[in-house]
């Protein structure tokens, strides 16, 4: 132990504020826990894992999540898709734009997040600003892939009829493994933008920003449960992901086929929509597509009479 | 077909509203205080304020005092060149070149300070224009915005509104707009051009250039490239120095049917690609099946909203004969109501009207109306001293032939005809060189879509009236001009498509 500290570092302000920070000052470790329904609770379970990088340092205790913490989360998110569905397409837009600019002014944190768990800088920050820019592509598409996938169907009978995509409700995600931030946002952000509410698994090794991610959520008039984030195990969680009776699609995105088998099985118990994103690089513009929007977008046709009591019209 | 029916209006079994009441609004002015306006304007040219090479200044001026508010630079044919030469080399040099999801960032940017600056190009644009401050604080500002913020996701994403085909921007694009939504229009004139990857000259109404000159100090705030958007502000010869520019590669022009032609004559031979928004003289049509007094709110909307000075107003009021006196009297007793006075004022219905000239023009329609020998009925609302006001005006048993029913009046003022069959008012509707806007009311869906699909108009309202949303187009048919502004088919009137 050093007996003697230096005079210098000691040194405070008239207002009590340190000049400088000392050496001997002790950092503040977060504590790193899931995102249900707005909050931030620790997983129900009691159960952890420890994060570590490729050198074995411990980075954080990470929760363990369990069927139970899915279970509350699908029930926060089924209750948020009547308000996030319902909402305008262009308020949706506004909010991802939101998101956008709260990581913009985080990007110091992620870059430093990412690095701890063993991306060399540069690439670091390529992917949070890749992710900052994929959330204004789907802030941008949200009043906007209505207008391209839409259709007036020019039916033979006196009818106005027309389809268009809505939601299909509630969507488990299990995130890609590799990109902890990148991966995350570009799964989810196509979820939302297209009106549906998520429950997503983090990367199991890469999970810290993915919860740093979530206060960015939290303080951007994202709805509480519109987006849950849990971290822990792919093997223990995949399957209650795929069989809960009140999730109306799951997104998968690792090339595993045992796991691809079980969920094309599981999803038949409520005829689940099945997506797996194996085969997209996430750090190219492959990686963001409308198509990703439609995805998890049912159509709706609506058919209306027309009268035809006029027999004049078109004249003029 | 004057006063002959009067002998006929049936006893209504609806109540009269009864609007009388003690109760006065006191004065809930807005402050002036939140909005700066300098003593003098210079041209916004290549990202800097720039003294104009005409020398010359005008005044413009608060319509509902007479006030003056500013005085403005008036760019000369020299000054357009100078215009012109900076969006070029900006075109070239930068703007075309970058890439389109950073250009989606420039615009997202000016949306949101837009958005942060509402207040002030609120209470601007009600000073500069006449128009209620609810309607530029509800209304013009916030879809101003929208219109930025829809448009900036768009520059990315041109190859899914044209699929099959490469998009290319035009180059640079000069842009008029009127003097009925100063800001607005440029947003809706600006945004998409952005977006496909022009570089634009626009010129503000002369009545109303404050809030483009505002835009364009928030455009140098946003960091926008300079010489990307110039604004230079002028009057007529202004517009004619960039509709003749020959290194202009687009005219988007708003305003009169008059000028419109002109316009669209005075680009011929040229390859200038050109969308026009014209004037109007919408047809709002209510059936006897219609909710009337959701009704009379959407007639009151369609012709009163700022203060008539609307290319789709709802000025031409059909009415089935059979709910026509009802109709009539509950417009009567409605209009009673409307407040007119102090733009500023945030309970004010109906503000200044624009300009001396334009009041004096609405003023030859009153004269011309009453000389055909239709009803007239004005409010009896008190106006102000100073400045030009208008009083809200109906008139009653119109001809289909008539002036007042024929032409377009840009004020608070309604033409009221009646109709018996569907045949007949699609008929009558459609009998007009106009073809902007519409209205239809009434119970039966079925119906509604019979209309919507025989009348010859740009924008069908059912139900409702004068409503606007950036990702919805909006333009005529035939004399009410050509192109859709909104939406994305507003992005092809900027594009070159190939293969």
């Amino acid at each position: 132990m050093e007996k003697e500290i230096k005079k210098s570092s000691l040194s405070v302000s008239e207002n009590g504020i340190e000049k400088k920070i000392s050496p001997k000052r002790l950092e503040v470790l977060k504590t790193y826990k899931i995102y249900i329904g707005g909050q931030f609770p620790r997983t129900e379970s009691g159960r952890y894992y420890v994060a570590v990088n490729a050198a074995g340092k411990q980075l954080a205790n990470v929760c363990l999540s369990s069927r139970k913490d899915f279970r509350d989360a699908v029930v926060s998110a089924r209750n948020a898709f009547a308000g996030w569905s319902e909402r305008a397409a262009f308020n949706r837009g506004q909010i991802l734009y939101r998101m956008a600019e709260m990581l913009e002014g985080r990007k110091i944190q992620f870059t430093d997040e990412l690095m701890q768990q063993d991306v060399p800088k540069a690439k670091a920050e390529k992917e949070v600003n890749l992710a900052i820019d994929r959330l204004i592509y789907y802030a941008g598409w949200c009043d906007k892939y209505q207008q391209v996938f839409s259709a007036v169907n020019p039916v033979a009978t006196s009818h106005f009829n027309f389809s268009v995509p809505e939601p299909t409700g509630v969507v488990s995600i299990i995130a890609p493994q590799e990109d902890g931030l990148l991966g995350l946002i570009s799964v989810v952000a196509p979820v939302i933008a297209g009106g549906n509410t998520c429950i997503v698994l983090a990367s199991g090794s890469k999970p810290l920003c993915a919860v740093t991610f979530a206060e960015v959520i939290n303080s951007s008039d994202v709805p509480g449960g519109v987006v849950n984030i849990l971290t822990g195990k792919v093997s223990e969680l995949s399957s209650w992901f795929v069989s809960h009776m009140d999730v109306n699609a799951t997104i998968y995105c690792e090339k595993d086929s045992t796991v691809q088998k079980m969920m094309q099985d599981k999803a038949a118990l409520n005829v689940k929509r099945v997506i797996f994103y194996d085969k997209i690089n996430w750090n190219t513009d492959e990686g963001q597509s409308p198509y990703l929007i439609m995805d998890t977008q049912e159509i709706k046709t609506t058919w209306h009479p027309i009268e035809h009591i006029a027999g004049s019209g078109g004249g003029y | 077909m004057p006063a002959t029916k009067k002998k006929n209006v049936k006893k209504s079994n609806t109540i009269k509203l009864k609007f009388d009441t003690s109760w006065n609004y006191a004065p809930a002015p807005e402050s002036k205080s939140a909005a700066t306006i300098k003593k003098q304007y210079d041209l916004f040219i290549n990202g800097e304020w720039v003294k104009p090479l005409s020398h010359k200044y005008f005044d413009t001026s608060d319509p509902a005092n007479e006030e003056k508010l500013s005085e403005v630079a008036e760019a000369n044919a020299a000054d357009v060149d100078r215009a012109v030469k900076a969006a070029r080399n900006a075109y070239e040099k930068v703007w075309k070149k970058m890439p389109a999801k950073e250009r989606a960032k420039y615009i997202f940017r000016i949306a949101r300070m837009v958005q942060e600056r509402a207040r002030e190009l609120a209470i601007i644009e009600s000073m500069d224009g006449g128009k209620p401050i609810r309607e530029s604080r509800d209304f013009d500002i916030p879809t101003a915005a929208n219109h930025f913020f829809y448009y900036a996701g768009w520059a990315d994403k041109l190859d899914y509104a044209f699929p099959n085909r490469n998009t290319n921007p035009l180059g640079v694009a000069g842009q008029i707009i009127p003097w009925n939504f100063p800001l607005l229009m440029a947003a809706w004139k600006i945004a998409p051009a952005l977006a496909t990857g022009n570089t634009v000259v626009l010129k503000p109404a002369e009545t109303t250039p404050l809030t483009a000159l505002k835009l364009a100090e928030i455009i140098q705030e946003s960091g926008l490239p300079e010489g990307v958007v110039n604004i230079v502000s002028g009057g007529g010869a202004t517009g004619a120095a960039i509709v003749n520019h020959p290194d202009i590669n687009k005219i988007a022009f708003t305003g009169s049917t008059e000028v419109g032609k002109l316009i669209q004559k005075s680009i011929a031979g040229t390859n200038k690609k050109i969308t026009l928004e014209l004037g109007g003289k919408a047809a709002n049509i209510i059936f006897e099946d219609a909710p009337i007094d959701q009704a009379v709110e959407g007639v009151i909307n369609g012709v009163y909203f700022n203060q008539g000075h609307v290319c789709c107003a709802g000025s031409r009021l059909y009415i089935q004969e059979s709910v026509a006196p009802e109709l009539i009297r509950k417009l009567r007793d409605r209009i009673e109501t409307l407040i007119v006075g102090d733009p500023l004022d945030k309970n004010t219905d109906i503000g200044a009207i624009n300009s001396k000239q334009q009041l004096d023009t609405i003023r030859r329609y009153l004269k011309i109306g009453k000389e055909e020998g239709y009803e007239m009925y004005e409010s009896s609302c008190p106006l102000p001293a100073k400045g030009y006001w208008c009083r809200p005006t109906i008139f009653t048993d119109v001809a289909q032939s008539a002036r007042i029913a024929q032409e377009e009046i840009f004020g608070p003022v309604l033409a009221i005809l009646t109709f018996r069959t569907d045949d007949e008012v699609i008929q009558k509707a459609n009998n007009t060189p106009y073809g902007l806007s519409a209205g239809v009311w009434t119970d039966k869906g079925s119906k509604i879509f019979n209309l919507t699909k025989r009348m010859r108009a740009g924008v069908i309202w059912a139900n409702t009236f004068n409503k606007f949303d950036p990702s919805s187009p909006f333009g005529g048919y035939k004399e009410s001009g050509f192109g859709r502004e909104g939406g994305l088919h507003g992005l092809l009137p900027y594009v070159n498509l190939s293969h």
